[in-house]
């Protein structure tokens, strides 16, 4: 069987949800061969073999840490090129963040292969991998394929379950010449995101979002609450970021993230296509808003015209109660 | 000595439009109106910024795309880039990401650049790698997807919010750049600005002119090969109750039937 390679994203040997994802993936397609870099590369081992990596390939080294994305290009080049010596993989699979879709594109390029970027599923086809996309703000699903080289494909958080599946994951030192332009953009300074306590964005299984109508940055405490009791991410349309009320990084949209949870829960947004374009493919969809017109009870399977400020937390006054 | 920047713009159809495919699975560009990509107003907007700064600047705007792309060329000289550069040719329909990257590339490397500056994300494709490939193209320094961005004594800087982490970068020119719609809101174009618009030089390139064969470019020289698309079922109409006091525990009562709670 082929093997797949897979780009692991993690933070100090903590493997990030969406790579287990891929690994559920990578194994449909041939044997998963993870590439992990950075400090705490070997760390990560041992939950990829649980989910099914047969190889680990690790590399540390500053570079990775203190130069823009050219050095994971260089090592993710070379892991291709050794799994190439003994015949051509597969597939390569990237999560899609910002920073692994530019790391794909530029291995792409390299390897002149073609590449397909936000992908919510793969399948074995006739001539080749089909990868699904949701584009034009999910108003379409268009099913592509690779046509040149080695499918290059980032997969979006939340397209396959994450699965038990123990293999060998045996740790293989990758050895890495870096190039001359892998230092070319010098990282002068890192400040870890602070940490909210809640889940990911990208990754939750409910997110809990607010919008314009919320009114104030105070006021999001509201839509916290309504989180906190289920467990849930926030989110914000872009509305309520642009008037400062909460953080781009929990921008839904399509200028933000894209999410696509099990239950999305929207207050006091309208539901404009700047916000349909990052939640409409979400499972099950809710909103509450004083406007009955508002485009996003288009979309919802359960909707409630109503005062957020009403509604919200007597919502979450309720869960709490039924959750005992 | 001039710096010379030159801003990388699409010409995509209007994302507030009923968007769909034609049927050799390109997007339709007929049926809906088309102008310039709201996200790379912002990089116009910071070419402006950068211009400003320093003692003397010349912006050009450059795209890739049919004749009515020359729209948002005239969009971005209005307000206030002082050139543009259209690239078209029959042969560049149905062009992917790798094509594009490489008309890009040559026609940079022909104008002449000490800075290229990108939006985030196209809103049609929305890919948001073609800054990554192009630099990686020129083989010149990555410094993307930045709130903040300054650029003096030959260097860039900038401000990248990650997922995990805000990173502080730095790079030497030349360099490409792209910046996210947290840079900062674009100008309108003044009055003044659209008159001289007008009169400002737009020069037209085909493939020849840049040496790139029409084999390597357009839906025959696509990496990559759309082979179906479909609308997305419309979402079957959910249950809207009005709030007459005990909508939180309705609502409730849904999530709790759906096993949420």
């Amino acid at each position: 069987m082929a093997e797949v390679l897979v780009y692991v994203d993690h933070v100090d040997g903590a493997v990030r949800k969406p790579t287990l994802e891929l690994l559920t993936l990578a194994r449909r397609i041939g044997e998963p061969v993870a590439v992990s870099l950075g400090a705490g590369a070997e760390a990560t081992a041992a939950a990829l073999a649980e989910h099914g990596a047969v190889k680990v390939l690790t590399a540390d080294a500053p570079e990775f840490a203190d130069y823009l994305v050219v050095p994971k290009v260089d090592a993710l080049q070379a892991a291709y090129e050794s799994v190439s010596a003994a015949g051509s993989p597969a597939a390569v699979l990237v999560p899609s963040s910002a920073e692994g879709k530019e790391i794909a594109a530029r291995l792409a390029v390299r390897i002149g292969s073609g590449i397909i970027t936000d992908a919510i599923d793969l399948e074995a086809g006739d001539e080749g991998l089909v990868a699904t996309q949701s584009v034009f703000a999910a108003a379409f699903t268009t099913k592509s394929r690779v046509s040149k080289g080695t499918p290059v494909i980032t997969v979006k958080p939340n397209s396959a379950p994450v699965e038990a599946a123990p293999a060998a994951g045996a740790v293989e030192a990758l050895s890495v010449s870096f190039s001359e332009k892998a230092t070319g953009t010098k990282v002068v300074a890192r400040t870890p995101r602070e940490s909210t306590g809640r889940p990911e964005l990208t990754e939750a299984a409910i997110v809990v979002s607010g919008g314009r109508g919320v009114g104030s940055a105070e006021s999001f405490s509201v839509i916290e609450s309504l989180a906190d009791s289920l467990g849930a991410a926030v989110g914000a349309s872009r509305a309520a970021v642009d008037a400062g009320w909460y953080p781009h990084s929990s921008q839904v949209g399509q200028t933000g993230k894209s999410v696509s949870p099990q239950l999305y829960i929207a207050s006091g947004i309208s539901g404009a296509i700047q916000h349909r374009a990052g939640m409409q493919t979400s499972k099950t969809i809710v909103a509450v808003n004083k406007d009955a017109e508002a485009p996003i009870f288009d979309m919802v399977d359960y909707g409630v015209v109503g005062d957020l400020f009403e509604v919200v937390p007597q919502l979450t006054e309720e869960i709490k109660s039924r959750k005992g | 000595m001039s710096l010379r920047i030159v801003v990388c713009v699409k010409y995509v159809p209007d994302a507030t439009g009923d968007r769909h495919f034609a049927d050799d699975l390109t997007v339709d560009r007929d049926d809906v109106d088309g102008l310039l990509s709201e996200l790379d107003e912002y990089a116009v907007e910071q070419a402006l910024q950068i211009a400003e700064e320093a003692d003397d600047a010349e912006i050009t705007v450059l795209t890739v795309g049919p004749e009515d792309a020359k729209d948002a060329l005239r969009k971005a000289l209005s307000m206030g880039a002082d050139k543009a550069v259209h690239v078209e040719d029959d042969d560049l329909h149905g062009t992917d990401v790798m094509g594009t990257s490489l008309v890009l590339a040559k026609a940079v490397e022909k104008t002449g650049y000490d800075l290229v500056i990108c939006g985030m994300a196209s809103t049609d494709g929305t890919m948001g790698v073609l800054p990554a490939v192009l630099a990686e193209r020129l083989g010149v320094p990555q410094v993307t997807q930045l709130s903040e961005v300054f650029v003096g004594d030959g260097v860039v800087k900038g401000r990248r919010d990650g997922d995990t982490a805000t990173e502080q970068l730095e790079a030497s020119l030349p360099a490409v750049v792209s910046v996210t719609d947290q840079s900062g809101e674009a100008r309108y174009p003044s009055f003044k600005g659209i008159m001289a618009a007008k009169k400002k030089p737009v020069e037209s390139l085909d493939l020849e002119d840049l040496e790139i064969e029409a084999e390597e470019v357009g839906l025959e020289g696509a990496w990559t090969a759309v082979e179906s698309a479909a609308e997305r079922p419309a979402r079957s109409a959910g249950t809207i109750v009005k709030d007459e006091g005990e909508g939180g525990k309705q609502l409730a009562a849904f999530l709790a039937e759906r096993k949420f709670i």
